[in-house]
């Protein structure tokens, strides 16, 4: 009764994909272990005016949403298109990978992939000018009423604490 | 470097095993391949790849016996869909080598045994179902099945067992007579008579209490929403006037049937269903959804009626594909596609019946909600022509029948629907619903569309809900979700409170330290403060009041800046709301400041569990205290709810843990002789733990009860308050807010039943007595029927 008969049943939504954070502190196999445990998605391809809420409204379809950041250009502090989702359970960020991956947000289809986990300093993009490193075109055209939010504040230095005990 | 995601094939899997040299376990594999591909797309027709393949597992008998006998059973057991496929090559093998025949039998049998004990009813059904199809493959005898099958139908004699029992063996037999009632019946027809005689008057006799709690529609028209053996039966009893003639099933013995019918059978030994045990856990009833029939498919193969047994096959098989690629969209949705027979039928209608059938299917749908959204839309994308329309007609069809839908299920609808159109530009023929504006904003179709523009809103933003409906839908658009600041300008000057707001908020835009913004806050005026209470200590709302309005003020701009808020002032909180009161007013407030954020209530009150600010009862309490009753947020009732059963079970958890450390430890030392002292210390601590964790255990379990009790008893006063009014009104009760309430009530047991189910003895006692009215016992008793 054992047989799990592995030629049929794969779940490779659910696998690692090829990209890895170079700058992880860490060897590649802390990294892979890391990834094949994490609660903790990175969600890419995000329009720069798609807020936190609707973040949470989307991926909160596959579970309890634990945290949202939201990815920031260094420089001007607004959303660069990037965000981070962590679960409270391996599960619904697994189910997220199934059923949220590749479909749309905002209209953009957005991509979701293991994240080994948040780390201050990683909600910044890396490319040269504050923004990600690999960004294509994006969507120049100001929408007048859609504004960008800024993310300084003085509330903003204790932002991701969290001190959840009832769980 | 990008983060595309390798593409999806099929090695997929593969990549993830390590490469083993050895010979004999490759050959395994690529057994195991060859035996669950064979039925799959190929150039060779089927009959040639069964036979190909019957010849490599003959010659592969005297080495890999038992693997392949593994691999057989697992394949019968997890590939319902393809049962007729492995029966057939079974049969096969068995003309070939008659002991491998009996050896394999013997093992399904064995096999059949541990799915029973191991409560897994739906593999111990399809096990049965194959047992059943090797009969048309010659490699049983009939009488020896006809003989099992008398031994089911007799569970319907055993007394004092739960009557889904007796309906499981009752559903074995029937659900397999499609595959073989016309092969038993021209073996044994008196046997098969007498056989459906005895679960008639079973299904007579047969307590239906469970189906009203079930069902999706309460109407009966356009399709009666039945018991789920009521419809199996007639459609059996249909088949049977149909002289058993049965067309849909892909039947590949057919063609070897010169060499099949050579074959030597063998006997079923006698099986004797294992007894009842209380850990037995049956599966629960179902109703059947149904939602087509034939006049919906406007062109094109015509649907099965309800009550031919064609539909059952189909139901059961694409059921049964989702079931086995539910985790792979693109798979599951190209499988669902390729459904062998497809042109005859009108496909799309039965992928989508099936599909709803599921996600609305009660109590739980059996995977996860967000699939079948992502399931329909790649059945979408795989058929853009003709899909689309089928979905679109769906969701009219269930518009229009808003009225009678339970409450539920309109919550899963709705769910559904708006995320569905967030993926599609929310392009919708709004116009089409215009007669919802015309009703009144309770009734079931302008609530609809009012929570759909407010889901769709929440995935998007106001601006776009007020561009992509029609003027005239302005009265169902949701309101801006901005904040209300009570203290917000000079002309609230005059409130009690005022300055001292103006002054915390200065405070902590400055970087006041706790202790100093509380003693700002000192300056409030208690309106509830005795004279006689100098100290002031007591429970003073406007204190919280001008708190928290100020705080959740500055960090109204999104739920990070909120959470931090909190986080923060956590100290503060937690002092002010020391009491019950106390903790009910920080949730007044919070919905205040934040009625039209929805949202943004549901995750403040989460982050205020979780960070112990407010407890589980507090909200339940509030959820239902008289401003908000009439139309509390149900989500949040379920996720307090949720969050209470979670917390109880990571408790138990590391109860268990630590137990099990124990015994591990005191195992070690009956091994050992070393370090007695040591390790007594070490025992001695993880008693104390364990000691400290029961205790956290039972406070936690009793907390739990004190929920629900507190939440039934509200559910209860509320309905029997508007049941009294309407008698003495002489008013017709079933409004729509009654409707809505009873079903909320429903939602409680149905989704939590498990843990409910603990506290039984307690809720008959205490609560759902028979001084109850008959309308709201009615539902605790269909509950309990559930479990029969």
């Amino acid at each position: 009764m054992s047989i799990k008969l592995n030629a049929l049943f794969s779940d490779s939504y659910v696998d690692v994909s090829q990209y890895r954070d170079q700058h992880f502190k860490g060897n590649r196999y802390e990294q892979e272990k890391l990834l094949k445990q994490a609660n903790t998605l990175y969600v890419g391809n995000l329009s720069f005016y798609t807020t936190e809420e609707q973040v949470y409204e989307l991926f909160s379809k596959s579970g309890d949403v634990k945290r949202i950041i939201i990815g920031l250009d260094k420089v001007k502090k607004t959303a660069c298109g990037f965000c981070f989702v962590e679960y409270y359970t391996r599960t619904d960020a697994e189910n997220a990978m199934r059923f949220v991956n590749g479909t749309r947000l905002d209209d953009r289809i957005i991509r979701t992939d293991w994240d080994a986990g948040f780390k201050e300093g990683r909600q910044y993009g890396r490319g040269k000018s504050g923004g990600q490193v690999n960004l294509h075109r994006r969507n120049a055209c100001l929408l007048p009423q859609r504004q960008q939010r800024l993310y300084i504040s003085w509330l903003s230095l204790v932002v991701y604490i969290g001190i959840d005990s009832f769980h | 470097m990008s983060r595309r995601r390798h593409s999806d094939g099929d090695d997929g899997g593969q990549s993830h095993k390590r490469r083993r040299t050895s010979e004999p376990v490759e050959i395994e594999d690529r057994l195991e391949s060859l035996i669950c591909r064979v039925g799959e797309k190929s150039t060779s027709s089927l009959e040639s790849n069964l036979e190909g393949l019957a010849g490599v597992l003959e010659a592969d008998l005297p080495n890999y016996k038992n693997k392949i006998l593994r691999i057989l059973c697992a394949v019968a057991r997890l590939l319902p869909e393809k049962l007729t496929v492995y029966t057939t090559l079974v049969g096969l093998l068995n003309a070939r080598n008659y002991n491998f025949g009996g050896e394999f039998v013997e093992a399904m049998i064995r096999q059949l045994k541990e799915t029973l004990k191991a409560n897994l009813y739906t593999e111990a059904l399809y096990l049965v179902r194959f047992l059943c199809d090797l009969v048309n493959c010659h490699v049983i005898a009939a009488p020896s099945m006809v003989a099992m099958f008398e031994n089911f139908v007799s569970v319907t004699q055993e007394e004092d067992v739960p009557q889904v029992r007796s309906d499981w063996f009752v559903y074995a037999v029937l659900s397999s007579l499609p595959w073989v009632g016309k092969e038993l019946d021209e073996k044994k027809d008196v046997e098969m008579d007498r056989l459906l005689n005895q679960i008639d008057s079973y299904l007579k006799r047969r307590l239906k209490t469970h189906v009203p709690m079930l069902q999706v529609w309460t109407a009966e028209k356009p399709h009666p929403q039945e018991e789920y053996l009521d419809c199996l039966y007639a459609q059996i009893q249909k088949l049977k006037k149909d002289r058993w003639q049965e067309r849909h099933i892909l039947r590949p013995y057919i063609a070897f049937d010169s060499v099949l019918c050579e074959a030597l059978q063998h006997n079923l030994p006698p099986f004797t269903p294992p007894a009842h045990m209380p850990d037995c856990q049956y599966p629960m009833p179902r109703v059947i959804f149904r939602m087509f029939d034939y006049t919906d498919a406007p062109e094109g193969p015509v649907m099965p009626g309800s009550h031919s047994v064609e539909r059952f096959v189909i139901e059961d098989n694409l059921h049964n594909i989702i079931k086995s690629h539910w985790k792979e969209r693109k798979t599951c949705a190209a499988q669902l596609l390729s459904y062998p027979g497809k042109n005859k039928i009108p496909l799309n209608y039965h992928i989508v019946e099936v599909i709803f059938g599921e996600l609305f299917q009660l109590p739980c749908p059996p995977h996860i909600d967000v699939m079948y959204t992502t399931l329909l839309i790649e059945l979408c994308k795989l058929q853009p022509g003709s899909l689309p329309q089928v979905l679109a007609q769906a969701t009219e069809m269930m518009y229009v029948r808003l009225d009678s839908m339970n409450t539920i299920c309109i919550d899963r609808l709705l769910n559904w629907f708006s995320h569905h159109l967030s993926n599609f530009q929310f392009r919708w023929s709004w116009d089409d619903w215009v007669d919802c504006l015309a009703l009144d904003a309770d009734k079931p179709k302008p609530k609809f569309v009012k929570e759909v523009l407010e889901k769709c809103m929440r995935l998007s933003y106001h601006q776009r809900i007020v561009d992509i409906v029609p003027p005239t839908f302005s009265g169902l658009i949701p309101a801006d979700p901005i904040f209300f600041y009570k203290y917000q300008d000079e002309a609230n000057s005059a409130l009690p409170g005022y300055a001292v707001a103006i002054a915390v908020g200065n405070a902590i835009k400055n970087r006041a330290s706790n202790e100093e913004i509380l003693t700002v806050l000192k300056d409030v005026p208690n309106p509830n403060q005795e004279d006689d209470d100098d100290e002031g200590e007591g429970f003073n709302p406007l204190k919280i009041e001008v708190f928290l309005q100020t705080l959740l003020h500055l960090a109204a701009k999104s739920f990070s800046h909120s959470f931090s808020a909190l986080a923060k002032f956590h100290e503060i909180l937690k002092a002010l709301t020391d009491c019950d009161e106390g903790k009910l007013h920080i949730l007044r407030v919070v919905y205040e400041v934040w009625k039209n954020h929805p949202q943004m209530v549901s995750v403040l009150v989460d982050k205020l569990i979780r960070t112990q600010i407010v407890d589980c009862a507090a909200v339940a309490n509030w959820l239902f205290s008289p401003n908000m009753a009439h139309d509390y947020p149900n989500t949040i009732l379920h996720s307090t709810i949720r969050k209470m059963n979670k917390h109880v079970q990571k408790i138990q958890k590391e109860l268990e843990e630590a137990k099990d450390k124990l015994e591990r430890q005191q195992h070690k030392k009956v091994d050992e002789e070393d370090m007695e002292k040591n390790s007594e210390d070490e025992d001695g601590q993880l008693e104390e733990q364990i000691e400290r964790l029961q205790e956290k255990v039972e406070s936690a379990q009793s907390e739990q009860k004190n929920l629900f009790l507190v939440i039934f008893q509200r559910f209860i006063m509320m309905l029997t308050e508007h049941l009294v009014r309407c008698e003495t009104g002489s008013v017709d009760f079933s409004t729509p807010w009654y409707k809505n309430c009873i079903e909320r009530l429903q939602q409680i047991f149905l989704m939590h039943h498990v843990t409910i189910q603990q506290y039984m003895g307690t809720l008959e006692n205490l609560l759902f007595t028979a001084e109850l009215d008959h309308h709201i016992l009615a539902v605790y008793q269909q509950f309990c029927a559930l479990q029969l």
